[in-house]
């Protein structure tokens, strides 16, 4: 049975690829507006705690339903915390 | 045998894509010629100006003496750039220029010329270039609604996708999609996107898929579009013909290469 699970289809793949892009295409946020958006995130964050800006990432993906149809995009940040008690 | 179609006027249907070498021009020509094969009166415009391939898919390549470029230049009457297909009554064709670039025409003279030929057809179908400039433009200027064609593949996706954003951007209300060149035995082997994956991607209703079919190359090479035909392809561009036409005509199983084995196969990937 695990033989099933252990490699992804191609297709699979494909699906993957084109739900991230097309979401990326659709809401039309440029590399450089990504990164202005990250930049004040950070900032915003670094007031309440120490963080690791070099680590952290943003991207916009499609919203986790599992029909697949919905074309909200949602923000996803993940931010390293170096030290929560600062400040 | 006019006033048997549905609607009162003429539509106008854009084949767009995005990506080139998808099938637009194939489409194009099988619908239109399925269209006329059924007695309703179609005129096929090129718009790839520069580019020109709907007449070779035709095969009505040597019989072009004016194209649409002399038309809005003024150089002849839309009348006089009018090909009629001999092998189909009330099917025409009006060529693209070769030597010219997509800035020849504007949409405001596209939306003119078609004005005129509205009298005249039950449908124009216009067959539009590749990209997402002005040939694209032009194409989509004076049309009601768009057959988006793609391939199962992630590039031809991207740029239908794009397509369908800048279609419904422009207003259009009726967009349906044609998946060409699926291929049910990768589809199988989960090595290919089904009909299914592809439409709940896209989010388009579905009105035709086309299977990968070497009859296609084959028509193309004779000048002969292959829709009525037995081949798989045949039947497909049959069945799509049908939908334009707004009958429903279920999907068979070769048309969506959904067997059972892809079903369960399916439940297994997904965990």
């Amino acid at each position: 049975m695990r033989y099933f699970f252990r490699k992804k289809s191609s297709c699979q793949i494909a699906k993957d690829r084109l739900k991230i892009l097309l979401i990326s295409d659709r809401v039309n946020c440029s590399p450089e507006v990504m990164e202005l958006i990250k930049a004040d995130i950070a900032k915003v964050i670094s007031k309440y705690m120490k963080i690791d800006t070099g680590n952290m990432d943003i991207q916009i993906q499609a919203k986790g339903s599992k029909t697949g149809k919905n074309r909200t995009p949602v923000l996803y940040a993940n931010i390293p915390i170096l030290d929560i008690h600062t400040k | 045998m006019e006033n048997e179609s549905k609607q009162s006027g003429c539509e106008v249907i854009v084949v767009t894509s995005g990506k080139g070498g998808v099938g637009k021009t194939t489409t194009s020509a099988n619908v239109g010629t399925g269209l006329a094969k059924l007695g309703k009166k179609v005129c096929l415009i090129d718009t790839d100006i520069g580019l020109r391939n709907l007449d070779v898919v035709m095969g009505l390549e040597n019989r072009i003496v004016y194209n649409l470029v002399d038309v809005v230049e003024g150089n002849c009457r839309v009348k006089q750039a009018l090909i009629r297909d001999k092998r189909h009554q009330g099917l025409y064709l009006m060529p693209s220029a070769q030597t010219r670039d997509k800035s020849a025409v504007s949409p405001g003279q596209m939306v003119k010329v078609i004005e005129h030929l509205k009298e005249q057809f039950d449908y124009i179908i216009l067959d539009c270039p590749a990209g997402i400039e002005q040939g694209f433009q032009n194409a989509i200027a004076g049309a009601d609604r768009a057959l988006v064609v793609t391939t199962p593949e992630v590039s031809a996706i991207r740029d239908a996708d794009r397509i369908v954003g800048l279609l419904e951007a422009n207003g259009f209300k009726q967009m349906d999609l044609i998946i060409n060149r699926l291929r049910m035995d990768m589809v199988k082997r989960g090595e290919m996107m089904s009909a299914a994956d592809v439409v709940d991607i896209l989010a388009i209703p579905l009105i035709g898929i086309v299977p990968d079919d070497e009859s296609v190359v084959i028509s193309t090479n004779q000048g002969e579009p292959l829709v009525g035909s037995d081949s798989p392809a045949g039947i497909a561009y049959a069945n799509i013909v049908q939908r334009v036409l707004g009958k429903e005509i279920p999907f068979s199983n070769l048309e969506r290469g959904i067997s059972f084995w892809t079903r369960v196969s399916g439940i297994f990937h997904r965990a």
